[in-house]
């Protein structure tokens, strides 16, 4: 009996044997399993995750995505901030990205990762993101995870409530945070609560290869314009943006911003707004739009004047939808009826119906009163319903103090974060019933489901991006980094899975199923098209060039060498690296850097050519070396320079 | 007894998965089968020698060792099937195949990669080695691919080495 058992098993492990010899003499073992496995959050090596999560970097200014449901950091994109690592804001083809009407401008502070949708689904082509600080929008091109386009926003200051999406990506949308004088000019601070400075709804159109322009910027009364979310299926037409200081204080607004019970969510119809284009007068707007062509510098280009409207000259484009108090997040379900507004100063979650709003459009009675000539609708005439609070049922913690942001998933829930009672408040969307608590640690922000903005939500997980980790993460210092918690919503109740911590501060993420983007991410940059001016693309064209006082070094990488194989120049001259890296596999950059260079790392992916200048101010002979581990014979990927008299 | 006979028919069933799947010594990549003609194609070892020269030298020369081996005589160590895929699939060839393997050890571990060449150029590529191990007197664009290439142009060259 012994023997049968010893037996069953030594011919099980000879079928592996067997199984795996024929694999590998086949060629067909190993490769990267594209299907994720998962029961939790953990990841078997080599399997993959099974979600991609985009999340805004915050004060980094930038953009970080990890596998869900592992949490493991893929990458860091860099966005607004200038990014040593790779060399993204110093080198001669990005720099010219981070252009602006203030001059070249090195961090901002990204808030909202959004996809481009087609039909109200996510279609994988790009993800944007807005700059809180000095006005722009970028969009991150998802074959490359690369920024390849950024245009500012003028007329505009704290571009927050941004940049939200129309359900088949015809725009996207920046509003004002801060309000100021429109057009800028110098007026008492104090006339801010006079009503003489102006927010600005701004509507960026989008071309069919992404391309921004600004189409038109509506001008709206003086409130803080915070969050915003668009409609979808029947509301498709429209945009809605919360505010808050709908009190018009310039001074200690925590308190003084904070005295109406309700401020408002504005309902934009774009289509309406579309149609005043013509109206519209062209008014000064000093602004860039950068563009990143594949493998070339970066464009700049300049504009000078925008089209500009007040809401009261084009009716119909703007009403006030009165909702309590200082609401944060406002977010329209997948068949385009709710439109969920997270009241941060309350503990109420108001729900209005996109129905009742068409109703009360036309319905004069629905009217409370105009502000600077914008009708405000009555609280009741569009109101679905405020979300049931049930406290402490069955040992568990209901309250929703602070709610500030909701997704929706596929089974008719809504989500909706609570900051104060640290949970995610999880209720139905028909009813309004709260079905249960999710607790977090600690703090949470905003939240984020599978594609839940879009008309069918992928659903299965949810995460949370809290504010602070606290006693969760081993103490280093002073600060930690910000903690997200997942829960897997794909049962009845939902199920806290994994927590990991993030790059800077994620405000806002958006994810996408590993399907939709995985089999299209580009390995290198194809040495057929590289069309970069400065490119050297055999070994036998790497060479020094003089013109004056400025020298262009073209110089080739591949393993293992750089070629030419020294770089002469003179004291006083101004030199330019363009380095190509010749190499034609996936994940084989090689890095450049020299002594004692104002420049950081450049790192030149297969393919690409990459340039930076270089000041040779000191006679001497100086090495540069390749920085990016490519072989075993890395540490002899290494040249001179030398700097005569 | 029976015992016995269940393993050898195991041992077998492996050896016969593991010979049978595909032919010896090709390789693993794209190429599977090479037709080779009677006679040399010149025109494909032109075009042979001109992408060995903008893709290959890096690394490569014909009769002299560099970076990688020496290349005469390739034809008669290697299947044209495995030169061939050595060229289109290197990473996955120093993975697997044992040849590539032991020629990675042989050259100070440096790994070949992929320079963006087509399975055309490297069946032209191919050709060429056919040319270089025909034995006959090689035209003069084939001698020039172990040429090292001179220095480059400088800038400006300082005053004292001009001369």
């Amino acid at each position: 009996m012994r023997n049968l058992k010893n037996n069953i098993r030594f011919s099980g492990l000879l079928i592996v044997f067997t199984a795996s010899l024929f694999t590998s003499f086949c060629g067909l073992g190993g490769g990267n399993g594209a299907s994720s496995k998962s029961g939790g959050a953990w990841i078997t090596p080599r399997y993959m995750d099974e979600v991609y999560a985009f999340m805004s970097g915050g004060y980094s200014g930038q953009v970080s995505i990890n596998g869900i449901p592992s949490g493991r950091i893929i990458k860091q994109i860099p966005v607004f901030s200038v990014f040593p690592e790779n060399g993204y804001g110093f080198d001669e083809e990005t720099k010219g990205l981070l252009m602006t009407s203030q001059g070249f401008l090195p961090w901002d502070d990204s808030h909202h990762p959004v996809l481009s949708l087609t039909n109200g689904m996510q279609d994988g082509r790009w993800l944007f993101i807005n700059a809180n600080n000095t006005p722009r929008i970028a969009r991150i091109d998802l074959d490359w995870f690369e920024t390849k386009e950024i245009i500012e926003i003028p007329n505009s200051a704290g571009n927050h409530g941004s940049p939200y999406i129309t359900e088949n990506s015809d725009y996207v949308f920046a509003a004002t945070r801060f309000s100021v004088p429109i057009p800028q000019r110098d007026i008492p601070i104090e006339s801010m609560s006079k009503g003489e400075f102006n927010g600005t709804i701004t509507m960026v159109k989008l071309d069919k290869d992404g391309h921004m322009s600004i189409d038109l910027q509506v001008r709206v009364p003086a409130f803080h314009y915070d969050k915003s979310g668009c409609g979808k299926a029947v509301s498709k037409d429209w945009c809605f943006f919360t505010s808050y200081n709908t009190e018009q204080a310039w001074k200690m607004m925590e308190a003084e911003a904070s005295q109406n019970d309700k401020d408002y969510i504005l309902a934009f119809n774009w289509k309406v707004a579309q149609g005043c284009i013509s109206k519209a007068k062209t008014v000064p707007g000093v602004h860039y739009r950068n563009y990143h062509p594949e493998n070339q510098p970066a464009i700049s280009e300049k504009r000078t004047t925008v089209k500009m409207i007040d809401a009261k000259d084009c009716p119909g484009s703007v009403y006030y939808l009165p909702t309590p108090k200082s609401p944060h997040g406002v977010d329209v379900s997948p068949d385009g009826e709710l439109i969920v507004g997270s009241g941060k100063l309350s503990a109420q979650i108001a729900v209005h119906s996109f129905s009742k709003l068409q109703k009360a459009i036309n319905d004069k009675g629905a009217i409370e009163k105009t502000i600077d000539g914008v009708p405000v609708l009555k609280y009741e005439a569009t109101l679905y319903g405020e979300v049931q609070k049930k406290e402490k049922e069955a040992g568990k913690d209901y309250l929703c103090l602070g709610p500030l942001h909701t997704e929706f998933d596929n089974k008719g829930r809504a989500y909706t974060s609570c900051f104060l009672s640290n949970n995610i408040m999880v209720w139905d969307r028909k009813t309004l019933d709260v079905i249960e608590g999710l607790q977090t640690w600690y703090n949470i922000g905003h939240l984020s489901v599978v594609g839940g903005n879009t008309v069918k939500p992928y659903g299965k997980y949810v995460i949370g991006l809290d504010k602070q980790a606290k006693d969760r993460m081993l103490p280093v210092g002073p600060e930690l980094h910000h903690l997200v918690q997942l829960y897997d919503i794909s049962g009845d109740k939902g199920v806290f899975l994994n927590e990991f911590p993030t790059i800077g501060e994620p405000h806002y993420a958006q994810m996408a199923p590993a399907e939709l983007l995985a089999k299209k991410s580009k390995k290198f940059y194809n040495l057929k098209d590289n069309k970069h001016p400065h490119a050297t693309l055999t070994e036998d064209k790497a060479r020094v060039e003089r013109k004056g006082k400025e020298v262009h070094a073209y110089v080739t990488a591949t393993l293992t060498h750089f070629k030419p194989d020294k770089i002469e120049v003179k004291k006083g001259d101004t030199v330019y690296f363009h380095v190509t890296n010749l190499t034609q596999e996936y994940d084989m950059p090689h890095g450049f850097a020299v002594y004692g260079a104002e420049f950081p790392n450049l790192l030149v992916m297969p393919g690409q050519t990459k340039s930076a200048m270089w000041k040779a101010d000191n006679v001497g002979v100086y090495p540069f070396y390749c920085t990016d581990f490519c072989s075993a014979l890395h540490q002899e990927m290494q040249n001179y320079i030398r700097v005569s008299p | 007894m029976k015992k016995i006979s269940k393993l050898s028919i195991i041992i077998i069933f492996a050896f016969l998965l593991s010979v049978s799947c595909k032919k010896e010594g090709i390789g693993i990549g794209p190429v599977e089968s090479v037709e080779l003609g009677e006679a040399i194609d010149d025109a494909k070892v032109e075009k042979g020698a001109a992408t060995f020269k903008l893709k290959c030298t890096p690394c490569h020369k014909i009769t002299v060792k560099h970076v990688g081996p020496v290349l005469k005589d390739v034809t008669t160590r290697r299947k044209p099937e495995w030169i061939m895929n050595m060229i289109l699939n290197p990473e996955e060839m120093i993975a697997k195949d044992p040849t590539a393997k032991k020629l990675l050890l042989e050259n100070n571990m440096m790994k070949m990669v992929r320079t963006g060449i087509s399975q055309d150029e490297a069946r032209d590529i191919l050709e060429l080695f056919r040319k270089v191990d025909e034995g006959k007197e090689l035209p003069d664009y084939i001698k020039k691919l172990d040429e090292t290439p001179k220095p480059p142009e400088t800038a400006e060259q300082p005053a004292a080495e001009k001369k």
